[in-house]
């Protein structure tokens, strides 16, 4: 059984440039506090030959010392504090030679209050070993660790059943252990390759199967870690090679890093992100001590490099660099998957800094949408996410950000935040209902000149007897946007203004009507608004716009397009005032599924954070808004 | 890639990582087997430079061998050296135990130079498999104003991204040789031909596997002379590396305290 097991595992590559050199499988083993990871561990080495001259008397001097029976957790608990507790705080690794390969064990704490400990060790593993005690059952960490391994990107996870020698190698109740974390696994979309109940002190079922359990049929611990296999090479996704430095150490102008994901060969025409420069690689740096060697002419994933360029751009660490097609998202705002470490609570509205590859950059902690509760996975909702505890939140950044969503590409789609001097959190990033802004920011005519006007502006405000400028109006569907805008432009316009609005629907029709309704076309669609509306205002006019406009980002830069004479209007009113009125009967379609990503449903709505007037249609009536809005008019638009 | 490609990788993904983050930067380089990788990977990482300082801490306690060989390749690989004698023994803990006493004057000698230098961070040479508190260490590992390792308190490190904000008075030590084995580094010298110190291959049925001073350093029984026969060697040993090593033996938590106080 066991060497059939070897057998089909042994690596293919593993002996191809060093004689003898084994490939590495790192194993972590996890789990609820006292279940008996470091006595499993122990166990491991013991059972595979792997133990140091000397160290089964060392360990047991040191259990004598206690008064205790031997003790296989001495072994891994290396601090004297661990040792007399009786706890694991802090991870530690041991090397186990096995069959075929070398496996590296990591035993992570399962105390609630080393969580930031359990993580370092799980972070580093090909696989997992989640450890439950056979007579507890499946306990809070129990949970919370098969959970965050699924969020660190473990994905080849096997259960050990322990102490089986407590419920007297008891199939049923085994069973009933089985039942329970096998659907807590499910239903976070962990499947376990086994679960395999085991009595690691009296090493049953970690080599060979046991005589005590002949109801178990399945592998034992060793030969279930003989199939699990080292995390795959990332070389087939599209390139993602984070800048780290820009070395100038002689004539060479070298751009260094490590290529995250895909490859990248000499003469490859590369993209920037997020500055969107361009550049042909000119030549892969290397230094050799070695006569005639030559430097290499591609480089994959996993491999630390330098270039050169064929033109001197500019290029800063944070910037990633990626092939033409498929680069990477640009955003200044995105959902993520968090954990939670921090000392303190991560706060909403709190600035903190966040790490993604080399690029590091201030953010904004702009909606906890939900905590989760690990051990029911039910919602809650907050404005804190406490230590230990797992969120989605929406993070913004005042610049823009080059990065990916974690499903399409994991190392450019994972981060953590900093909280002072320390890193207090990591999370996966989503771009679910967030357009990529890429397309929104790229200039792609070259050779354009500006024509200078010869009317300057204020000789058209003179004719006019008003300034031009945008008047934005932003707010829920079913606020009273365009009940307002209509009524605002004919008392304007009654009043001798020249006054003119450009409707969400109306524009679908004609200007925009190439566009749907995915994040990226909703964004282009107010990006042309808002130019529209700043040639609009320069023209002396004034534009009344009347879009949802649910995005801070793509308001921002309707903003930046008018600049000064841009009037963000926030249309007030309750999401249920609104579903109340549902004019277009659209929210009864939302709630029906029939409307996909309908803002305030199923698609966030952002709020104006400063808004230059806000109306609010639930407390008072249209013509009394429209009252304000006149007024505002006359006071800010006067000559 | 295979095994060392991986780690060799890894290991200079953290030297940049460090050059670029941390302000002042040495690398300590006690002549031993690691730290020659250690300087040879920084020469890969930097395309045939060493960007920082390498410094020895001098006990006057090396054997002669590895004087000679600091000597010659200070001058050969261009070598910006940093090599203040450690403090007396008369300075140090009494209470600790004699081989680590000796020991602790390494420790003594690197605060003095910190100080001095102002450094921010330091590169060493450990490996988690040398030692089973080395096991716990982090990549890059803060120490406090006083140089102390808070080793029941370590900061989170996970996805290659490391601590690399510190307030003012405290350093961080940075390990880029962590994640590798005895044997690694061994296939790497012979893959590399990175030069050593004669000692670590047999002469008269001896070696040292682990190179420290001369008194608190011992050589294992061995006929290995060549890196092939140490390979070979390596393979099959049941005996821990740094058993040699006299202070790590002294009691049950001498290597602990060593540690915790800032030994490497």
């Amino acid at each position: 059984m066991a060497d059939s097991v070897v057998k089909l595992t042994t690596p293919p590559q593993a002996t191809q440039h060093v004689p003898g050199m084994k490939d590495l499988l790192r194993i972590v083993i996890v789990g609820h506090v006292d279940h008996g990871k470091s006595t499993l561990v122990g166990r491991l080495v013991y059972e595979t030959d792997s133990l140091p001259e000397g160290k089964f008397e060392q360990i047991k001097a040191m259990s004598d010392r206690r008064g205790m029976p031997f003790e296989w957790a001495f072994l891994m608990d290396a601090m004297q504090a661990e040792r007399d507790q009786g706890i694991t705080i802090d991870t530690a690794q041991i090397w186990l030679k096995t069959k075929g390969r070398d496996t590296v064990i990591i035993d992570a704490p399962g105390h609630k209050e080393f969580l930031k400990n359990m993580v370092t060790g799980a972070s580093q593993a090909d696989a997992a070993l989640l450890v439950i005690d056979a007579d507890e059952g499946v306990k809070e960490q129990s949970r919370r660790h098969g959970y965050l391994l699924h969020l660190l990107g473990v994905r080849q996870v096997a259960v050990v059943v322990n102490k089986m020698d407590l419920v007297k190698y008891d199939a049923a109740r085994f069973q009933e252990v089985e039942r329970e974390i096998r659907t807590y696994l499910g239903s976070i979309g962990v499947t376990p390759a086994h679960v395999i109940p085991v009595s690691a002190r009296d090493g049953d079922c970690i080599k060979e199967g046991s005589a005590k359990m002949p109801w178990y049929k399945g592998p034992s611990v060793v030969q279930t870690l003989s199939l699990f296999n080292p995390i795959a090479s990332l070389s087939d996704l599209p390139l993602r090679f984070p800048v780290q430095d820009v070395y100038k150490f002689d004539e060479r102008r070298i751009i260094a890093g490590r290529i995250e994901c895909g490859r990248l060969s000499v003469g490859d025409t590369l993209i920037f992100s997020p500055s969107n420069k361009s550049a042909k690689i000119k030549s892969i740096e290397s230094w050799s001590s070695k006569p005639g060697h030559h430097n290499p002419l591609t480089a994959v994933a996993g491999q630390s490099v330098g270039i050169t360029l064929d033109e001197q751009i500019f290029v800063e660490r944070g910037d990633i660099v990626s092939h033409l097609q498929h680069a990477p998202v640009e955003t200044d705002v995105f959902r993520a998957r968090i954990f939670w470490l921090g000392r303190e609570p991560l706060k909403k509205g709190g600035a903190y800094k966040m790490k993604l590859g080399t690029m590091e950059a201030p953010i904004r902690i702009q909606e906890i949408e939900r905590i989760i509760d690990t051990g029911d996975l039910r919602a809650l909702s907050s404005d804190e996410v406490e230590r230990n505890q797992v969120a989605e939140i929406v993070i913004r950044s005042r610049r823009m950000l080059a990065l990916d969503a974690f499903n399409d590409s994991p190392r450019t789609g994972r981060f953590v935040i900093v909280d002072k001097f320390d890193i207090a959190g990591g999370g996966i990033i989503s771009m679910e209902g967030y357009a990529d802004q890429r397309e929104l920011i790229t200039q792609r005519s070259t050779n354009i000149t500006r024509v200078e006007h010869a009317i300057p502006p204020e000789e058209r405000w003179r004719r006019n007897g008003h300034k031009g400028g945008v008047m934005w109006m932003t707010g829920l569907s079913g606020a009273g946007k365009s009940t307002i805008a209509v009524k605002l432009e004919q008392r304007l316009f009654e009043k001798g203004y020249h006054v003119y609005i450009l409707d969400g629907d109306n524009v679908r029709h004609g200007l925009n009507a190439n566009l749907g309704f995915s994040p990226e076309d909703r964004a282009e669609n107010i990006r042309r608004v808002g130019e529209v509306a700043a040639l609009f205002a320069r023209s002396g006019m004034i534009v009344i716009t009347s879009f949802i406009s649910p995005y801070r980002s793509d308001r921002d830069r309707a903003r930046a397009a008018a600049s000064d004479v841009f009037h963000e209007v926030y249309v007030a009113a309750e999401l249920a005032t609104c579903e109340s009125r549902d004019p277009k009967g659209l929210y009864k379609k939302a709630r029906a599924g029939q409307i996909a990503d309908f803002t305030g449903i199923s698609a966030p709505y952002e709020a104006p954070e400063e808004p230059e007037v806000v109306v609010d249609t639930a407390a008072a009536s249209a013509d009394e808004c429209v009252d304000a809005l006149v007024e505002y008019v006359e006071r800010t638009f006067r000559i | 890639m295979n095994r060392l490609d991986q780690l060799e990788a890894q290991s200079i993904y953290i030297l940049r990582e460090a050059f670029n983050r941390i302000d002042k930067i040495a690398m300590l380089w006690s002549l031993g087997k690691d730290s020659n990788v250690m300087v040879w990977l920084t020469r890969k990482a930097f395309f045939g430079h060493i960007p920082y300082p390498l410094m020895h801490l001098d006990t006057g306690l090396e054997f002669p061998e590895t004087y000679a060989f600091r000597d010659r390749y200070v001058k050969e690989w261009g070598v910006k050296l940093i090599g203040d004698p450690c403090p007396p023994l008369d300075t140090i803990d009494d209470t600790l135990p004699p081989a680590s006493r000796v020991a602790a004057r390494k420790t003594a000698g690197l605060k003095e130079a910190i100080e001095k230098y102002q450094f921010d961070g330091i590169f060493a040479g450990i490996r988690r498999d040398e030692q089973s508190m080395r096991a716990k260490e982090r990549v890059f590992s803060p120490r406090n104003a006083e140089g102390t390792w808070d080793f029941r308190d370590q900061p989170p490190e996970f996805w290659d991204q490391y601590k690399t904000d510190y307030p003012a008075g405290t350093h961080i030590r940075i390990h880029p040789l962590l994640q590798w084995t005895e044997l690694d580094i061994w296939r790497y010298i012979q893959r590399e031909e990175i030069p050593l110190v004669p000692l670590y291959f047999a002469k008269n049925g001896e070696r040292f596997r682990s190179l420290g001073e001369i008194g608190i350093t011992f050589p294992i029984k061995s006929n290995a002379a060549t890196i092939e026969d140490i390979i070979a060697e390596l393979e099959v040993t049941r005996t821990e590396e740094r058993a040699g090593r006299a202070m790590d033996h002294e009691s049950e938590d001498a290597f602990e305290r060593l540690r915790a106080d800032g030994y490497m």
